[in-house]
């Protein structure tokens, strides 16, 4: 297994790991299926509601909302839950939550537990630390399933195998599938998840407890919602003697009229649904008449650095509802993929959530590595300003003095001259000179000193001569000269050649 | 009559345009002036945006002042550049938020801030223009003027009036190019990764002419086609919109025996 507690994170070799994804060609290919997919899809469905932009205003209140009054909803939620024959468990740190949960399987004498996707369970490395102490965690939603079979993290936050290829899973699957016979045909997609579905049947009904994360808690009714598209999270949560839904405490949502607000703009933001194949709300244990469900419900609520973000710079971002619309429309995630982030959050919102988890020392390479081309906020459902909080992030990383010394040398040469605009003049004119000269020839360089970044991927333009500033003030004086010697009555100045003059039109096509 | 009228324009001509691209800035003045507007060029370095975007605030405050200043005698302040424009339109009043002093003077700023084309068409009221081009050309919006500023249309209604011209939608045109600043040297390869399906994307569209209103963009892409060996000549939309396209094509040689 891999461990995914925070100081395992690869997030400081970024660098290396996205050398390794551009290079790898059949993650290459998978990945076109995020910029094939997704996007067009959230796109048509996005269109066809005319309400569409009102609704993901409402969404960013909503979250917001509940974000300045995170304590009083959590309170009303838990006393639901009680009332609803529930257990509450808060948990500080990630570790607190791993002891409560083997605390509750260890109670129920469970040996096998099933989960369906969540997203704190790999936060806080569940699956390691259940296995080291004995009870088997199975994955049951199809990619996690796969990525764990693989001894993998998820690559993304709502498409965990989305970095492999149908091949490779049918390989993945002949592998561990040793029961099943070798000639069977695995060629379809259809045929991968019926074998899986099959695998996983057993599992179900001899799972003692059954985990699954929550992508909403109700504080009205102390209900928990999954939205799923394989039916597998119901499965999880009500065959096994007991049900432990594992949410960090930001998910929480006032009322039941606010939770259908963000589920109609959840699944169309992520996968370009109108909505989830399955949207399934939990409140508490199966009562005397239910014909099934859990004998326990247990949450566990999550802190885990989140209430020192609520006061801070970055407590946009615990208005994240996981949709992944970030990281489907980012250029750097379409490049390298989710797991050349290094830990569980990648794209966009891994590039600012991360920092906070597990530390800007660690992360910093992730807000960094952006562009700042802004589709991220442009499609956010909650509005969250990713640009700007992974440049906050930057900021940080520049007080604390963790920017690389070649970044902060480089910064501190061309800020001495940009700060003095004569003196920049004078440098980029003499700079402009010079490359102009030497590029004259060919038009541009292959090959520049202190530039090998560019020019090993791109030719670098030759600049055209003397730099504008340059020209336009020896245009200024030709023009003045011209006025002046005009109305003394005499002959017109004549531009000094080059791109002088109004003859700024100037240099028009040789003869 | 019309001289006391006129807008009086500051020219925020870019640090890349400055450099290495002058005739962009002539193309600008020239577009400027024919619609009416009288062109300054106050003493001037960068936006600031390399420090801004690295992290260091201070620096970039510092710059950004000296801009505010220098461009406060006019009427309009034009970049031709979508990024640029938008560090002063939407990032400068960023930066002095919550600062009696200087948080009026970056909102007047950013009010009278513009990027070129969409000064000429949204102010100035310009529909078309008096420009020839043979050519087939393919339109790249880049991130700022798109998404921070709102740039799309006007810049194609006014190549539709270049006699001559041709437009190829890419596909993917509102896709990043992958050059981010300084993004582009600091994650060199992602950056290439990027461009090269950029450079794809505008060899798709079969045209000889690749416009976009940022040099940045420009040159990265241009960059990226010229290593390939594509065929294809890039140039600002300035250029082709002020029929001032006898400068050779980003990148490319003057021709022997011109000056």
């Amino acid at each position: 297994m891999v461990d995914l507690a925070p100081h395992t994170a690869t997030s400081p070799w970024f660098k290396d790991n996205a050398r390794t994804a551009l290079a790898d060609a059949e993650l290459q290919n998978a990945l076109k299926f995020v910029e094939a997919n997704f996007i067009a899809r959230r796109r048509e469905v996005a269109g066809q509601l005319p309400e569409f932009e009102l609704l993901r205003d409402s969404a960013r209140d909503i979250r917001d909302h509940t974000l300045a009054h995170l304590d009083l909803y959590l309170a009303a939620y838990e006393k639901r839950v009680v009332e609803h024959g529930g257990h509450v468990h808060y948990a500080v740190t990630g570790e607190d939550a791993q002891r409560i949960v083997l605390g509750i399987c260890r109670k129920l004498g469970a040996r096998t537990v099933t989960k369906g996707k969540s997203m704190v369970a790999e936060e806080i490395g569940l699956n390691d630390f259940l296995e080291a102490h004995g009870v088997i965690p199975v994955e049951t939603d199809l990619g996690e399933y796969i990525v764990q079979l693989r001894q993998e993290m998820p690559s993304h936050i709502i498409a965990p195998a989305v970095h492999l290829t149908k091949a490779q899973i049918e390989s993945e699957f002949r592998r561990v599938h040793t029961h099943l016979p070798r000639d069977r045909n695995l060629a379809e997609p259809t045929s991968l998840l019926a074998e899986a579905r099959a695998v996983l049947r057993e599992k179900f009904l001899t799972a003692d407890v059954g985990i699954t994360g929550a992508n909403f808690l109700v504080a009205e009714t102390g209900t928990s919602v999954i939205v799923t598209n394989e039916g597998n999270g119901d499965l999880t949560q009500t065959l096994p003697r007991a049900h432990i839904v594992l949410a960090s405490i930001e998910k929480l949502v006032p009322t039941l009229e606010d939770l259908s607000q963000l589920l109609r703009v959840l699944a169309r933001s992520a996968t370009g649904q109108e909505m989830s194949v399955y949207t399934t709300l939990s409140t508490g244990p199966r009562r005397p008449d239910d014909p099934d469900g859990p004998a326990e419900y247990h949450v566990v609520l999550l802190d885990n650095g989140r209430s020192s973000m609520l006061g801070g710079a970055f407590r946009d971002m615990l208005r994240c509802i996981r949709c992944g619309a970030c990281m489907n429309h980012c250029p750097i995630y379409h490049a390298v993929g989710g797991h050349a982030y290094g830990w569980v959050y990648s794209g966009p919102m891994g590039a600012v959530l991360t920092p906070s988890l597990i530390g800007i020392d660690r992360a910093g390479h992730l807000p960094n590595a952006s562009t700042f081309c802004g589709r991220c906020e442009e499609v956010c459902p909650v509005r969250i300003p990713l640009p700007r909080m992974m440049r906050s992030w930057r900021e940080r990383e520049f007080e604390q003095h963790l920017s690389p010394a070649t970044v902060r040398s480089g910064l501190a040469f061309w800020a001495f001259f940009a700060k003095r605009p004569r003196l920049y003049g004078i440098a980029t004119a003499a700079a402009a000179r010079l490359l102009g000269f030497v590029g004259r020839r060919w038009g541009r360089f292959a090959w520049l000193p202190l530039a090998s970044g560019w020019t090993r991927h791109r030719d670098f333009p030759a600049p055209q001569g003397a730099t504008f500033q340059a020209q336009w003030k020896s245009a200024e004086r030709g023009r003045l000269a011209r006025s002046y010697v005009s109305s003394a009555g005499g002959q017109s100045g004549k531009g000094t050649g080059g791109t002088d003059g109004r003859d700024r039109r100037a240099p028009g096509p040789p003869p | 009559m019309a001289e006391p009228m006129a807008r009086r324009v500051g020219l925020f001509v870019t640090c890349l345009v400055d450099l290495i691209r002058p005739s962009v800035g002539f193309a600008a003045a020239t577009l400027l002036e024919d619609a009416g507007c009288t062109v300054e060029v106050p003493p001037q370095s960068c936006c600031g945006q390399p420090a801004f975007n690295s992290g260091d605030r201070a620096t970039a405050r510092e710059i950004a002042a000296q801009v505010i200043v220098a461009f406060a005698p006019y009427d309009y302040v034009v970049a031709p550049s979508g990024s640029c424009a938008g560090m002063l339109k939407v990032h400068y009043p960023e930066l002095f938020r919550g600062d009696p002093n200087w948080q009026p003077h970056a909102d007047a700023l950013a009010e009278k801030t513009y990027e070129l084309v969409s000064f000429l068409v949204d102010v100035c009221g310009l529909d078309r223009v008096k420009a020839r081009l043979e050519a087939t050309a393919t339109y790249h919006d880049s991130c700022s003027s798109l998404r921070e500023l709102g740039v799309r249309d006007q810049p194609r209604r006014l190549l539709a009036t270049v006699e001559g011209l041709r437009l190829a939608e890419m596909r993917d045109t509102e896709v990043c190019c992958g050059f981010g600043g300084t993004f582009c040297v600091k994650y060199p390869e992602i950056s290439n990764a990027i461009v090269a399906k950029k450079a794809a994307a505008i060899a798709a569209t079969g045209a000889d002419l690749l416009l976009a209103g940022d040099l940045g963009c420009l040159m990265n892409m241009a960059g990226k086609l010229q290593r390939d060996g594509a065929k294809i000549e890039a140039r600002h939309v300035a250029e082709v919109l002020a029929g001032m396209t006898h400068e050779p094509a980003i990148g490319v040689p003057p021709r022997r025996g011109a000056a």
